[in-house]
């Protein structure tokens, strides 16, 4: 008889020993799907993870891994913040749409000026559209007492029809001989998120993200608020009677998430992607809650989590193109991850005791 | 813009078959959330029904047989997320996430060679001379089977939950599972076995938007119906009777944009197809004031200590 006998403290070894198991498992399980898609397991398991980075075209593929990660990166941040105090935003696929939408139209509202301070402001239009696109949830959750999951998931929804008529509408290119899609910021140089170094996919997404991880890291380490999250998170009760305002919280939390995500689609949309068109987000979104998850909801956790998120996005294509892994393959395998971190979490929390229980 | 070239009576027909497969979806997560367990992977397992039916259905050129395996394949998926929470005690919302991302990759990595092909279509009941009546003819006897036996879960499930046993006992288990488990009851079993008919349920109303509302397959076809369902099931305030008023008010909604779309109404197709997802939302807000009939012990996690 096998049974589970809570911890009194969570085990900090298995706290970072889970993460890593669950990749392993993975890692293991997802060869067995790709062998029963016809596969060589192992060598579709060392395209996706040992090709991008060691591999004989690393030098192109390593740059992908900053560019796809740095959206991952910002999003799970904010979500996080939330996750810890128990407010789900599960619509920053919508935030991260209108931001870079808000971001875009401020770009190209000066069309063709150059200045120096048309990105910047680009910069603060995206921020303000994933916050407002975020705020929805929020001030309804606080006013009404909604339920943030389900309104922020049918902001997506939302968003997504808005993208399809931007791009056919109003920030359609002029020029663009008919064809959906907004002028390409890559050839507008104001308005253009370049990398800063070249050859690195270093460009200002990536500097965003790690001064989010600086800044989440010592608001949860060492500030009130970051203080106030986690007991909310834990204990709403005695959060309350310390205290906490949990309305101005919700407001934070969903605000802030909000805001990275929209930052995130905004730089996606000035570098990457370099426009907005309908297929513009490819679901960075609903990736960066696994990864806010399997970087257990930790800062730096997280940018190691989104960095290996996005070396499976990377080899996916890889395995794609050489193996001709459907690329669904991969959204399964991601999917797998989480399903094993949150099994593997029972770990952490409980021990596991064998045989039956003993008459104290 | 002609909206003479609305025929009432078949928007009508069409709206309540619009409404099955969100009333589907509801009334399985219904049962499943009365049992006290916040299930948010209806859209996996809807999907994933979907794809399962559509397989089937192809291959064997029978649609009840694609129904059967749909509801198999969201059961399936289910028992996965019951093995989450109910054995790993996982935290419900994040497993249900994952559920709902797994599906969705799963469903698009099973259904790949399916893209472009058309079912066999699924018959109308023959209900004989019923069908030929006018008006009520075409709305309430020109129906395929589905749209009856969703009708009939909905009953069903009313009856279960008002009149036996078994339908106290899994409401005791959603409002206080510490009491139900004092009792005797088994806890983790029952809420299981309301995951399976969740699950089920799902799967069959994915089908039904492959096989018959489409009909045809396309990655993450279900486009957010599963999140309707459970926006559905909060409005019906955990009542069987109103999700089926919810669904044929959202049914309705879908298929009368559609029909506008169709008809060429000045507004932009996009804003159309957005007005489901935010009457969902506008209804929330209405509706979230009374939380009173909430079942006590919802989303949290059961583990025995003693």
């Amino acid at each position: 008889m096998i049974r589970l006998e809570a911890r009194p403290q969570p085990s900090a070894v298995m706290a970072y020993a889970t993460p890593v198991l669950a990749v392993l498992l993975t890692m293991i399980f997802g060869g067995v799907l790709f062998a029963v898609l016809g596969k060589d397991p192992l060598q579709a398991i060392t395209t996706i993870f040992w090709e991008p980075v060691f591999g004989e075209f690393a030098f192109f593929y390593r740059p992908q891994l900053l560019i796809k990660g740095a959206p991952l990166v910002l999003i799970a941040i904010g979500l996080a913040l939330g996750f810890k105090a128990g407010i789900w935003n599960i619509g920053a696929e919508g935030q991260y749409i209108v931001g870079a939408i808000c971001g875009a139209a401020a770009g190209l509202a000066f069309y063709p000026t150059e200045s120096a301070f048309i990105f910047p402001l680009m910069v603060l239009a995206g921020a303000f559209g994933g916050w407002a696109w975020a705020m929805i949830p929020g001030v309804l959750k606080v006013k009404f007492g909604t339920n943030e999951i389900l309104v922020s998931l049918m902001l997506v929804y939302v968003a997504e029809q808005l993208l399809a008529s931007m791009s056919l509408g109003l920030l359609k290119n002029p020029e663009g001989f008919g064809f959906p899609g907004s002028r390409n910021l890559q050839q507008y140089a104001s308005a253009h998120n370049a990398e800063l170094i070249a050859g690195t996919g270093m460009h200002w997404g990536v500097v965003a993200a790690l001064v989010a991880v600086i800044f989440a890291y010592a608001l949860l380490a060492r500030h009130r608020l970051g203080f106030a999250i986690r007991v909310t998170g834990e204990a709403p009760r005695a959060a309350k009677f310390g205290g906490v305002n949990p309305g101005r919280l919700i407001l934070f939390c969903l605000g802030t998430s909000g805001l990275l995500a929209g930052l995130a689609g905004m730089f996606e949309v000035s570098g990457p992607a370099g426009q907005i068109s309908i297929d513009f987000n490819v679901g960075y979104g609903f990736t960066a809650i696994i990864v806010a998850f399997l970087g257990r909801l930790n800062p730096l956790g997280i940018v190691a989590a989104g960095l290996l998120m996005a070396l499976t996005y990377i080899g996916g294509d890889i395995a794609q193109s050489q193996l001709g892994l459907p690329a669904a393959a991969i959204q399964v395998f991601q999917g797998m991850l989480l399903f094993f971190l949150l099994a593997l979490d029972v770990l952490t929390n409980y021990r596991v005791r064998f045989g039956s229980q003993e008459v104290a | 813009m002609d909206l003479s070239a609305i025929n009432p009576v078949l928007l009508v027909a069409a709206m309540i078959a619009a409404a099955t497969p969100i009333l589907l979806a509801a009334i399985g997560e219904l049962v499943v959330e009365r049992a006290g367990v916040l299930n948010l992977g209806v859209e996996g397992m809807m999907i994933t029904g979907a794809v399962c039916g559509f397989i089937i259905t192809v291959n064997t050129g029978s649609p009840t047989v694609g129904f059967i395996a749909a509801a198999i394949g969201g059961a399936v998926l289910s028992l996965l997320f019951a093995f989450l929470t109910q054995v790993a005690l996982a935290n419900q919302v994040a497993s249900g996430l994952a559920l709902t991302l797994f599906g969705l990759g799963l469903s698009a990595l099973m259904g790949q060679s399916y893209v472009g092909i058309k079912p066999p279509r699924m018959e109308a009941t023959p209900l004989g001379p019923l069908a030929d009546i006018p008006v009520i003819g075409p709305i309430v006897f020109g129906h395929d089977m589905v749209v009856y036996l969703g009708l009939a879960i909905v009953a069903a499930t009313w009856a279960t939950l008002k009149f036996t046993r078994a339908g106290l006992v899994l409401r005791a288990v959603g409002e206080n599972h510490d009491a139900a488990h004092a009792l005797g009851y088994k806890v983790k079993r029952i809420r299981t076995l309301a995951i399976l008919f969740g699950g089920a349920c799902a799967g069959l109303g994915g089908a039904y938007i492959s096989l018959v509302r489409v009909p045809q397959w396309t990655e993450g076809m279900t486009a957010g119906v599963g999140w309707i369902a459970l926006a559905l099931v909060v409005f019906a305030s955990w009542k069987p009777w109103r999700v089926l008023l919810g669904a044929y008010l959202f049914g309705g909604i879908t298929q009368l944009q559609l029909n506008l779309q169709g008809a060429g109404v000045a507004i932009p197709v996009e804003y159309l197809a957005m007005s489901p997802y935010i009457v969902t939302i506008i209804v929330l807000v209405i509706l979230s004031a009374d939380k009173s009939r909430a079942p006590g012990s919802l989303g949290r996690t059961f583990h025995a200590s003693g």
